[in-house]
């Protein structure tokens, strides 16, 4: 009878974060800056390795085809719109940051609507999930660092330049200047300390209750962790589309659009369950969580393919319409992207295409790819790589401009970020039992079967 | 319709049947079909029935549906009546993608319903077999049909009880 036939596993899972796991990681994350500086001196020196790099280096810069390099000293200092390598270097710092920033968050937004649903099935895999906010304030703490050391918010934010907002200054920009209410300092940092602050400390006390819990049992911390989820859900709501107009579409102040929080929210959320499921793979292979089984995972295979094809459906129709209406305040923005800066964005765009719907339609459509861990990696590697990539035609074109590219430096920058996430990950896994033994829905999650 | 003889099984829990029909199957009794007010996860494969094939007519269909929007949309817009939409070309594919899409939902929707009901004789003219209405209430049923068992009926009523059963009637059709 296969319903009876749950093995019941251990009840004490700890995971061991080995000091040689963490010294391999902070290797790794040391290696990346390492990385990022080779990078930098190569573009510098005129030598590029990446790809995109070699469309040339747009003004003034006569290397032909072996451009790439800064051109810094070619642009001048008076060009408003020149961007240098530091542009570039900067831009890989805050799209990275946004892009792990939402992949953190997004642990806590899978527990809260698991709370709030009153869901069952993912208990098994609770620990995972809860352990990735805890990277939340790193991202947060370098956007906000980034935001208020006024060069870099220069190259950043465009409606943070000197006069813009003032009539009669020489900048003053109109469109610009009517978004004042929105865009202006104290406010948008207001917004940004309130992103970081309150996702962080509405984690930290849905996590102080689950390890409470463990302790003591009882339903009381299961009833505050579902109010705590719900005032979370009630924040993310809305902070879900600001935080995408904030980090992402005031790049390109002069253009909006009124899909752009779903579409950011659906990226963060798709990326972050993949990351999720790879956890959870990884944790597996390792021969933890035992008592995830392949309903589990098919499961939240259905949830990663549900909201992969979701974020085409918001890409596709943000794109739709505004192909249709045709209108160039609102074309510039993909003009930007697929003829601007010497072409140099026309793959990024597509490639985030075809790795976000394309691979995981196919690999992920059927049900028994969605319980092979095989597949399943396969499929969630293609998203997190793939979603990199909107994150980086998001921001590269408005940041980097004629700089932008795919080489060490962006391999380096990601590398520092990743194995930062997976040491903050991997500490707090290893704080907590895997299994959380004294959840009520503990029981259903273990017998789940579908 | 032939005079056919059923034993219907009648359980008071789902776990019950779930574990019933283990248990019958395992005695060699061939079951007709267990009726449920809810959906049990696991029946289906109790029963040892095979992975539902609907996937497949549901892909055929759907991929109709894409091929014939295809058709008429770049027929229509493309070849027959082109129409100059904002100085676009005259086959834009991004503007047909939501035919595209509703076609193939259309279809595929559409295609899965009528197969179901093809193949589950569920055609209006159709005269179900009501074994025991309770089955819609807070029973589980379980009908055996006796011209496909080689036990006897009083066999076959003992290992019902045996496994379970809370009444077993005998129902006629």
């Amino acid at each position: 009878m296969a319903h009876n036939t749950h093995e019941i596993p251990s009840t004490e899972e700890r995971f061991e974060f080995s000091s040689e796991s963490k010294s391999k990681l902070l290797i790794a994350a040391a290696l990346g800056v390492v990385l990022v500086a080779i990078g930098a001196f190569l573009l510098n020196k005129g030598w590029s390795i990446g790809v995109w790099e070699s469309h040339g280096a747009g003004h003034g810069a006569a290397a032909g085809h072996e451009g790439g390099h800064a051109a810094a000293a070619a642009h001048g200092g008076g060009e408003h719109h020149g961007a240098t390598l530091i542009n570039r270097i900067i831009a890989n710092l805050w799209m990275n940051s946004v892009y792990f920033l939402g992949i953190s968050v997004v642990g806590m937004f899978f527990i809260a609507y698991n709370y709030v649903a009153k869901a069952g099935w993912p208990v098994t895999m609770k620990r995972v999930a809860e352990a990735f906010p805890s990277f939340i304030w790193v991202p947060g703490a370098i956007l906000i660092i980034l935001y208020l050391v006024p060069a870099t918010r220069h190259m950043i934010f465009h409606w943070t330049h000197e006069g813009i907002m003032e009539k009669g200054s020489e900048n003053y920009d109109k469109i610009i200047a009517t978004k004042s209410w929105y865009l202006n300092m104290p406010f948008f940092t207001i917004r940004l300390l309130a992103y970081v602050g309150v996702w962080y400390y509405l984690w930290t006390l849905v996590r102080k209750y689950s390890i409470a819990e463990e302790q003591e049992g009882g339903l009381d911390y299961y009833y505050k962790s579902r109010n705590v989820s719900k005032i979370f859900l009630l924040f993310f709501a809305v902070t879900s589309s600001t935080s995408a107009w904030d980090l992402s579409m005031s790049i390109d102040t002069h253009w909006f659009s009124t899909m752009f929080g779903w579409y950011h929210l659906a990226s963060w959320h798709v990326a972050g369950l993949a990351a999720i499921m790879f956890a959870v793979l990884i944790l597996k292979d390792k021969g933890y969580l035992k008592a995830v089984n392949s309903s589990h995972l098919h499961d939240l295979g259905k949830l990663i393919f549900g909201f992969s094809i979701f974020w085409t459906y918001v890409w596709f129709s943000q794109y739709l319409l505004i192909f249709y209406a045709n209108l160039p305040e609102e074309t510039i923005y993909f003009r930007e992207r697929f003829t601007g800066h010497d072409g140099r964005y026309w793959w990024p765009f597509h490639i985030n295409f075809v790795l976000n719907f394309f691979f995981p339609i196919l690999i992920l459509m059927a049900r028994d790819s969605k319980r092979r861990p095989t597949l399943l990696k396969l499929g969630c590697a293609s998203i997190l790589v793939g979603h990199w990539f909107d994150f980086y035609q998001m921001h590269m074109p408005g940041i980097a401009k004629d700089q932008g590219g795919i080489g060490i430096i962006e391999w380096g920058t990601t590398l520092t970020f990743a194995s930062l996430f997976i040491y903050f990950v991997a500490t707090q896994l290893s704080k907590a039992n895997l299994y959380p033994k004294k959840h009520p829905f503990l029981e259903e999650s273990l017998h789940h079967d579908i | 319709m032939a005079d056919n003889k059923y034993l219907v099984g009648v359980f008071d829990d789902e776990d019950e049947v779930l574990h019933a029909v283990g248990e019958v199957r395992h005695s060699g009794v061939k079951i007709h079909e267990v009726y449920t007010p809810f959906a049990i996860h696991g029946l289906d494969r109790a029963l040892g029935y095979d992975r539902p094939r609907m996937g497949i007519a549901a892909f055929l269909f759907g991929i109709t549906g894409t091929c014939c929007a295809l058709l008429l949309t770049f027929w229509t817009m493309g070849i027959d009546w082109p129409i100059n939409v904002g100085g676009k070309n005259f086959f834009p594919w991004p503007t047909n993608v939501p035919i595209l899409f509703e076609l193939t939902v259309l279809l595929a929707s559409f295609g899965m319903s009528f197969t179901f009901f093809v193949m589950e004789g569920m055609g209006p003219t159709a005269k179900p077999i009501i074994f025991d209405v309770r089955s819609t209430d807070d029973k589980f049923i379980m009908a055996i049909d006796l011209s496909k068992n080689k036990l006897s009926e009083g066999e076959i009523t003992d290992i019902l009880k045996d496994s379970g059963a809370s009444e077993v009637n005998v129902k006629e059709v």
